[in-house]
């Protein structure tokens, strides 16, 4: 009877270890953005060691790419590309680019809408 | 009678792995009572001050730490745009756009928060032990609406653990997430950037004992 009951133990545990680390901790969830496009491209921004027309190449084929694949582009990365249009002398790719970010994240509003005040 | 022992082993072995496979949970819990009733939806991430000798930290912090808050279910303002937007003002180094009154900074950006930043060790060219690349920073959100300070926290990771999976709060990051920045980024060059990108990770975990909440996007809002 002891025995038996060891042995019931003996598979219990393992099969609640299992269960604890499948659904317990460390669960992954799938990322809510795609980021292979945004964040290097911020950074090469920052570094300024390549021009706009590079940067938002970079930044539309990432985009491109996101959508084909039917998943989200991150907060920042349409006003990002919005500004490099804006300095390139591009108004109206920059102006769709920010009304885009604010209508996809209304949370940007007052700054979405600060910057459109000053691309005349 | 082996197979017996076999499996009591393995029971044994089981418990072990209970008790050691989550992350650990530090002694002291973090007081999550501000952050509840703030409830902030988005974060204005200022450039770090930079303690190190590394001109390239602050901004190489910079550009990682919009993914870990917006994965976390946060609205991130644009960083460069943000550096931009200051560097017309007038402001250009991290300690005079870190001392810009909250009212200011919420007036413009439209933030409900602000992540005050400083790293604390950036890169390898100091280091006695070669090839050892680490980036260390500590942080602190503050709600630009009441003022109240809604969570603090430090993080450190060095460049051997690049690549392979990770726990950070309650998830697990996976060199998948990580694989999208190396693939563009040529790692032996700027490994330090590579680093940048977990410390964040780390530092601005949501979830966890002494993580942030997560915020409103996050799939996982309902169980702050």
């Amino acid at each position: 009877m002891i025995s038996k009951n060891n042995k019931l133990t003996a598979l219990a545990l393992p099969v609640a270890a299992a269960c604890a680390l499948l659904t317990g901790c460390a669960t992954q969830t799938a990322p809510l953005y795609q980021w292979d496009g945004y964040q290097p491209q911020v950074y090469e921004y920052f570094k300024g060691q390549k021009g706009a027309a590079e940067q938002i190449a970079a930044l539309e084929a990432s985009r491109e790419k996101t959508l084909a694949q039917n998943k989200a582009l991150p907060p920042g990365f349409r006003a990002h590309l919005g500004m490099l249009y804006a300095s390139v002398g591009k108004g109206a790719e920059a102006r769709q680019q920010l009304t885009e970010e604010k209508e996809r994240f209304p949370e940007s509003s007052a700054y979405m809408d600060f910057l459109l005040s000053k691309l005349q | 009678m082996t197979f017996l022992i076999s499996r009591k082993l393995v029971a044994v072995v089981s418990v072990l792995l209970m008790l050691s496979a989550c992350a650990s949970h530090s002694p002291s819990q973090t007081d999550h009572a501000a952050f509840r009733s703030n409830k902030p939806r988005s974060v204005l991430v200022l450039p770090p001050l930079n303690d190190t000798n590394d001109v390239n930290a602050t901004y190489g912090m910079l550009s990682q730490m919009t993914m870990p808050l917006a994965e976390g279910g946060y609205y991130v303002v644009p960083v460069a745009e943000m550096e931009e937007t200051f560097r017309r003002n007038g402001l250009t180094t991290a300690n005079d756009i870190q001392n810009v009154a909250p009212e200011k900074l919420r007036s413009i950006f439209g933030a409900d928060a602000a992540l005050y930043t400083k790293i604390t060790d950036y890169g390898s060219s100091y280091r006695v032990i070669a090839n050892r690349t680490v980036v260390a920073a500590q942080a602190k959100l503050v709600d630009l609406r009441s003022g109240d300070l809604l969570w603090s926290g430090s993080a450190t990771a060095n460049g051997s653990e690049v690549g392979g999976d990770f726990s950070v709060g309650s998830g697990l990051v996976g060199a998948l997430v990580q694989n999208a920045v190396k693939h563009v980024v040529n790692v032996t060059t700027d490994k330090a950037w590579s680093v940048a990108g977990l410390t964040s990770q780390r530092l601005l975990a949501t979830g966890g004992t002494n993580g942030m909440l997560y915020g409103p996007r996050s799939p996982k809002y309902d169980s702050n």
